[in-house]
């Protein structure tokens, strides 16, 4: 090839950039800005913001998986919240028998009580996932209202067997000692709980972008959101690399689960199916796919659910509808569309 | 006479309900670049997309290197050495030109000696390493949809419409390169540009209606102004 060409084909232009897309990011703080003038009171303010980042935290853990599940492989997974209501039983059944070790006043017994029963509940879930995928999800790749069916009937049978083994009656889930109650500062107070599950979704958040951002099992999965066509092309298998994301998800999922059922005391085997709507509306908001775009729409949804719930607890169900339907109309592929072939 | 590197006997593909690939026989030898020419619709796309696995043939027989690729995965196919750019290019967007030639080298880190040898026909892509693709001129694109079939050896590049939408400088720069790359690997290349493909090619094909209906050396189309009229409607010299 001669020079000329060379420089022809080089087109020296100014190196393009890609556009810092932060508007997105300065809608949190608008939100927290707002409730700020509209709650008036600092403390009560800085309770609800707390309480809203750990709401949006667990819903994080919960939705992330699904976002990639269905950015990979546009399936569209109704049953995601078994592996949630999973995570919770699990959790129930480790933390029983150690309960010693829960009620000790010790944080450090309290933790590996914790650390143990998330453990079980996480790869549990991720287990069920991949039995799931295999029986469920796999004969009817591509067939998105197969999809919707048959997934919304695994869900259904998961709380029946969950029903059947464990019982229909709500299930107790106690904080661990060291977990109950609050730190209070001045006239603030976190809930302690809270802050763990703040701690827990942002180390989630972390090691997902770490994944993403610097490995090549992340390079592939971003590639593959994008367009697993071409993926496939150069040669690798994405469905292999998709029931990896299907079972790393649900196992997150039943991460999730554990803190849910934590963070409200009590549940039953609906509790997947309860949360789901939010979860739904977080990654149609974060837009499909992105990981991102999920950890900001948890926040937001977390937000506006909080918020909402003291200023005007009528609206309070509504509001994540109306929040969806304001950023859909906004930005209809939600906040951080991911590009799709 | 030594065995095509790939060749196609009787291949039919459906797609949905639409036949369109309707006993499609064609070879292509090792070495050199084979040039599938025909009208907008006539099966080209579908031919290098059903070589690839991307669709499934229905009938017929397709053999890369000796071996029956016809019901093999896409990633088996490209395993087996076929690179494939596509005529969309489907360059990963949201991954930076790094990222997207780092991802086509299976193997393991790009081989710097190659990605030279890349960067001295493709300069751009060493100037816009570290740029996000998605933010590439066309022509950008295409060069980086090309640099991704070759950072690794492939046997054979299968090629679908590099200069569709590029200007005329950039198609010069393209056929400099591809004339660099032919001399290390077997490019079969869809194209609707004959003044482009006349330049490159040393074999054609020639599709309509989903069928192969001349092949035969490039040189011998070029120079007969009556059969370009005959095949494809319009001659060399109304391409220039």
């Amino acid at each position: 090839m001669t020079d000329q060409a060379a420089t022809r084909t080089g087109a020296a232009d100014a190196i393009p950039q890609a556009r810092l897309d932060l508007i997105p990011l300065a809608l949190p703080v608008a939100l927290a800005g707002l409730a700020f003038l509209l709650i008036g009171t600092p403390t009560t303010w800085l309770t609800l913001t707390l309480a809203a980042l750990a709401m949006g935290m667990m819903i994080f853990v919960i939705a992330s998986g699904l976002t990639l599940v269905f950015g990979l492989m546009d399936v569209i997974n109704f049953g995601h919240g078994a592996f949630i209501a999973v995570g919770a039983y699990l959790a129930m059944t480790v933390l029983g028998p150690l309960a010693p070790l829960v009620q000790a006043d010790s944080l450090m017994l309290n933790l590996a009580a914790l650390a143990l029963a998330a453990l079980v509940a996480t790869f549990g879930a991720g287990a069920l996932g991949l039995a799931f995928e295999r029986v469920v999800i796999r004969p009817v790749y591509g067939q998105h209202l197969k999809q919707i069916l048959i997934t919304m009937g695994g869900l259904i049978i998961a709380e029946q067997l969950l029903h059947a083994i464990f019982g229909g009656d709500q299930k107790a889930m106690a904080l661990p000692t060291a977990f109950r109650g609050a730190i209070v500062v001045g006239d603030l107070a976190f809930e302690k709980f809270r802050l763990l599950a703040v701690a827990i979704g942002l180390v989630v958040f972390l090691a997902m972008q770490l994944t993403l951002n610097r490995t090549r099992i992340g390079l592939l999965i971003r590639a593959g959101v994008e367009n697993s066509e071409m993926v496939e092309a150069l040669g690798y298998r994405i469905r292999r690399l998709f029931v990896g994301v299907f079972a790393a998800g649900s196992a997150l999922a039943g991460l999730g689960g554990v803190l849910w059922a934590l963070y409200r005391e009590t549940f039953t085997a609906a509790i997947g199916s309860e949360v789901m709507v939010l979860v739904f509306i977080v990654i149609i908001i974060g837009g499909l796919g992105s990981v991102g775009g999920c950890f900001l729409g948890a926040i937001l949804v977390a937000m506006m659910a909080n918020y909402t719930a003291f200023l005007a607890p009528k609206v309070a169900l509504a509001s994540s509808i109306l929040l969806m339907v304001a950023i859909l109309m906004w930005r209809p592929q939600g906040l951080y569309p991911v590009a799709k072939r | 006479m030594a065995e095509p590197l790939l060749s196609l006997e009787g291949v039919h593909t459906h797609i949905g309900q639409y036949h369109i690939l309707q006993g499609v026989s064609f070879a292509v030898p090792e070495g050199g670049m084979t040039v599938l020419l025909g009208r907008n619709g006539a099966g080209k796309t579908t031919a290098l997309r059903t070589i690839m696995g991307l669709w499934k043939p229905s009938a017929g027989v397709l053999r890369f290197a000796g071996a029956a690729i016809g019901g093999m995965a896409t990633p088996e196919i490209a395993r087996a050495g076929i690179a494939y750019v596509p005529e969309s290019m489907a360059v990963f967007s949201d991954l930076t030109v790094a990222e997207n030639i780092t991802l086509a080298a299976r193997s393991g880190p790009p081989d710097p000696a190659r990605l030279d040898w890349i960067f001295s026909f493709f300069p751009a892509m060493k100037r816009f390493w570290h740029a996000p693709a998605g933010v590439l001129s066309g022509g950008q694109k295409q060069m980086l949809a090309i640099s991704r079939a070759i950072v690794e050896k492939r046997r054979l590049i299968l090629v679908d419409e590099p200069t569709k939408g590029l200007a005329p400088a950039i198609i010069e720069g393209m056929i400099g390169a591809f004339r660099e790359l032919k001399r290390e690997t077997t490019i079969l290349l869809v194209e609707q540009n004959f003044r482009f493909a006349a330049s490159l090619g040393d074999n054609v094909a020639v599709m309509d209606d989903g069928r192969i209906v001349h092949a035969g050396a490039m040189a011998a189309l070029a120079a007969d102004e009556a059969m370009q009229t005959r095949l494809l409607g319009l001659s060399l010299d109304s391409h220039q």
